[in-house]
């Protein structure tokens, strides 16, 4: 393995500054418009934003004030044919995933066979032996799944990590679009996009096929949804009411609910009402005071004892982290195969699991040009980005990872793909990356073509986080 | 619909509602302020801050009365948990609270007010942009409940927060009489001076009646009828028996979509029947301040019931 990987491919000009196809009709029109209309129509997107009250809320420094992402507006866009491959791709990933999580909680197949080792899971929080033995309804674990990918050359997509818990951004992906409709409408004449805006009312019908039996008997046989959120102060509040507004569904709290009748019942102006499956933007520690934190107040009591008995659908299931933890991605490859009977469509970036000797050793004699991850980690916190660190910071990392070597892995620095974005002084390319979005229920799999794009709006940072200063853009795949 | 969302709407009514009603105050303060000696000035700004229920917290803080001062106070002070702004933003994170509730346009109007009056209170007002302000903070809530009455569904979360805005129009428009009734009672210095006319009009000016009232009668100012007006007047959308009309249409469109009635339903009857029933010469009869403050304390008590009743919280 390489710790750095080939020179950095631009998707909208290729090396002598060409356009390429997929972009060739996007900037016709781009190139047709006034620069001080389009600066005003920067500035219009921001208001837009602020108005709608489309923010997210930071931890830490001005606790509950709420941010803009900031939105770019010039589109990133995949083919009708890459998006083929990688919905393949994805699809087999997110079977696989599923299967594994099956196996897991009940006869650990994949263990006995010797092809994960069983470490893995003895020592792993991400694990939780509450659901041993336990089947979902419709035996559906990840509802909704994120798969987070990169490029890295014209037909090099590799899957930076999987979201098996509760990825978020959706949100950001339908206004996305809305605003660039809202802005350009001709351009969507001249350009054919394939549309994003089922994905609430794929992901209403997907929920309830995941319904407990006997579901909805008093509700015309439409089985009762519920979104659950940790209220206004989460960071991704705003996402939580605005799915739930899309699907016609009641946002609750946890202070809403409670346990009646065997039943999950919300506390409505009419009494308690039974709820038939929640999608829950609550991480499973907080789901049962009963049965995992004590202290939580943002779950419901008892919640484990009726998805025991088979009466409520939890999406996503509790306990799917641990198909997503950063230690067990390494294995991927070999759980896509193990599972599917196929070779993997879309690759892992290549992994050193600092739990290994070898691995270990070429680690920490490369820090400076690795980036090294925290196992458990999440929103690019806690990692080290080797290239870029200075020398006091890659000694201290250094430390850490002699302490804990299990904690972490590393990877090479990727050299991630660019996309144009729009600044006062005309088009810079920034990397990016894309995280589609995929439903899951007995009926099938479904993926809204294109995603969440995320663009590093810092001139040559790889951080794509939206809380380490990261923007979005809207994501196109063309029509065939 | 979840009790959260109907506490949640029947208190982003009233937070709006109950912000409207102090900047009004505060524009008929500065208008007083104009043509009165300094003593009775101080008095003005006094009353002001009692009708809304901030003078102790006021005096807490300050020991004389200046108009700006209070203004500032009841507008912007950090420390005034019941400050226009801090209403405001109450309001604000209660329609966030309930997005699923309300319309897309009430959200927005509700989000752009509490942006607009950040920015326009994030530093101390002078009195040269105090006109400006105060008008703002009413053109806000009137766009709000425009937007509501535009674009929600006619549903039990509409009657919900129909009903927050009349509790608390009905609690303003009873509290300003409460503290100026006896600037209505015949007395003995009753002449009609110019002096009277000032005070009932500041009554009038202070629930937006004063150009209704002249209308209706020909320009001429009596105070008995002034009382009348705002309590008895079921054309004139502050007067308690308005507000009382409006409470009991939503609480019977409650009534009617959940099938049956709660306790509330019996209390408004009861409240509703005595206004109903009574004249302004009973009332005087009885005593004007006995009447109103019974009055008040009834209005609380429904607002508690209706809160219990429609389980806003566990």
């Amino acid at each position: 393995m390489q710790s750095t990987i080939g020179a950095t491919y631009d998707e909208m000009y290729d090396a002598d500054g060409t356009i390429r196809p997929a972009y060739a009709r996007f900037h016709d029109w781009y190139e047709g418009q006034d620069r001080d209309w389009l600066k005003k129509q920067d500035a219009e997107a921001e208001r837009f934003f602020r108005r709608t009250g489309i923010t997210f809320n930071v931890y830490g420094d001005d606790a509950g004030e709420e941010r803009l992402i900031p939105f770019d507006m010039i589109p990133r866009i995949i083919t009708a044919n890459e998006w083929r491959k990688l919905s393949r791709g994805i699809e087999q990933r997110v079977r696989a995933l599923n299967a594994f999580l099956k196996d897991l909680y009940h006869r650990q197949e994949i263990v006995r066979a010797g092809r994960l080792p069983v470490n893995l899971l003895r020592h792993n929080d991400a694990f939780l032996p509450q659901m041993i033995g336990l089947t979902p309804p419709g035996g559906v674990y990840t509802h909704i799944v994120g798969i987070d990918l990169v490029r890295t050359g014209p037909d090099e997509f590799m899957v930076l990590e999987d979201n098996a818990r509760t990825p978020s951004g959706v949100s950001y992906m339908l206004e996305n679009r809305e605003t660039m409709m809202a802005m350009f409408p001709e351009l969507f004449s001249r350009v054919s996009v394939r549309p994003v805006q089922d994905y609430p009312h794929s992901l209403a019908r997907s929920l309830s096929a995941c319904a407990p039996e006997g579901a909805g008997v008093n509700t015309d046989g439409r089985p009762v949804v519920a979104v659950l959120t940790p209220g206004i102060y989460n960071s991704a509040y705003f996402e939580h009411a605005f799915l739930a507004d899309q699907m016609g569904a009641e946002l609750v709290e946890g202070s809403d609910l409670r346990v009646v009748d065997g039943r999950v019942a919300m506390r409505t102006t009419r009494g308690y009402e039974p709820i038939d499956v929640i999608y829950r933007r609550v991480d499973d520690d907080y789901l049962d005071p009963l049965t995992f934190n004590p202290e939580s107040v943002l779950g419901v009591p008892g919640i484990m004892d009726i998805y025991r008995a088979g009466r409520i659908t939890i999406a996503n299931a509790p306990g799917t982290g641990i198909a997503d933890d950063k230690a067990i991605y390494s294995f991927m490859p070999e759980i896509v195969e193990f599972y599917t009977g196929e070779k993997p469509i879309l690759q892992n970036v290549p992994t050193w699991r600092c739990s290994e000797a070898d691995s270990l050793k070429y680690v920490l004699d490369n820090l400076k040009d690795l980036v090294v991850k925290e196992v458990h980690g999440s929103g690019g916190y806690g990692m080290l980005i080797g290239p870029t660190a200075s020398r006091k910071e890659i000694a201290a990392f250094e430390k850490k990872l002699r302490a804990k070597p299990e904690n972490y892995i590393a990877q090479p620095t990727l050299s991630l793909s660019t996309v144009p974005i729009f600044t006062k002084a005309g088009l810079a390319p920034r990397h990016v990356d894309l995280r589609p979005f995929v439903l899951v229920s007995p009926n099938g799999i479904e993926i809204t073509p294109g995603g969440l794009t995320r663009v590093a709006l810092k001139k040559g940072s790889l951080v794509v986080n939206s809380s380490q200063g990261g923007g979005t853009k809207d994501s196109w795949v063309l029509e065939d | 619909m979840l009790g959260r969302s109907a506490n949640g709407i029947y208190w982003m009514s009233r937070y709006l509602e109950r912000a409207e009603n102090a900047a009004r105050l505060l524009d008929v303060g500065f208008r007083m302020a104009l043509t009165r000696s300094v003593h009775a000035r101080e008095e003005e700004w006094r009353s002001v801050l009692v009708t809304i229920g901030q003078d102790l917290a006021y005096r807490e803080r300050h020991s004389d009365y200046s108009g700006n001062q209070v203004a500032n106070f009841i507008l912007r002070d950090k420390d005034n948990p019941a400050s226009v702004l801090r209403m405001v933003e109450n309001a604000r994170t209660s329609a966030r609270a309930v997005r699923t509730s309300i319309t897309r346009e009430v959200w927005e109007a509700t989000n752009e007010s509490w942006m607009i009056l950040r920015d326009l209170l994030a530093r101390p007002v002078r009195d040269g942009s105090m006109g400006e302000i105060l008008a703002a903070v009413r053109r806000q809530a009137t766009l709000v409940r425009g937007a509501m009455e535009g674009s929600m569904l006619r549903n039990e979360v509409f009657n919900f927060a129909r009903i927050g805005t009349f509790i608390e129009r009905a609690d303003n428009t009873a509290r300003i009489l409460d503290v100026k009734y006896y600037v209505l009672l015949p007395s003995v210095a009753w002449v009609g001076s110019s002096l009277d006319n000032v005070q009932w009009e500041t009554v009038l000016r202070s629930v937006a009646g004063d150009r209704a009232y002249r209308w209706l009668n020909a320009g001429y100012l009596d105070p008995r009828g002034i009382a009348e007006f705002l309590i008895l007047d079921r054309r004139f959308p502050r007067s308690l028996t308005f507000c009382y009309e409006k409470i009991r249409s939503n609480m019977t469109g409650l009534a009617l979509q959940y099938g049956g009635e709660v306790e509330a339903h019996g209390l408004l009857r009861h409240a509703g029947a005595r206004l109903h029933q009574t004249t302004i010469e009973a009332i005087f009869e009885q005593g004007l301040h006995e009447f109103i403050s019974e009055f008040i304390v009834g209005n609380v008590r429904i607002g508690d019931a209706i809160s219990a009743d429609y389980r806003f919280i566990e």
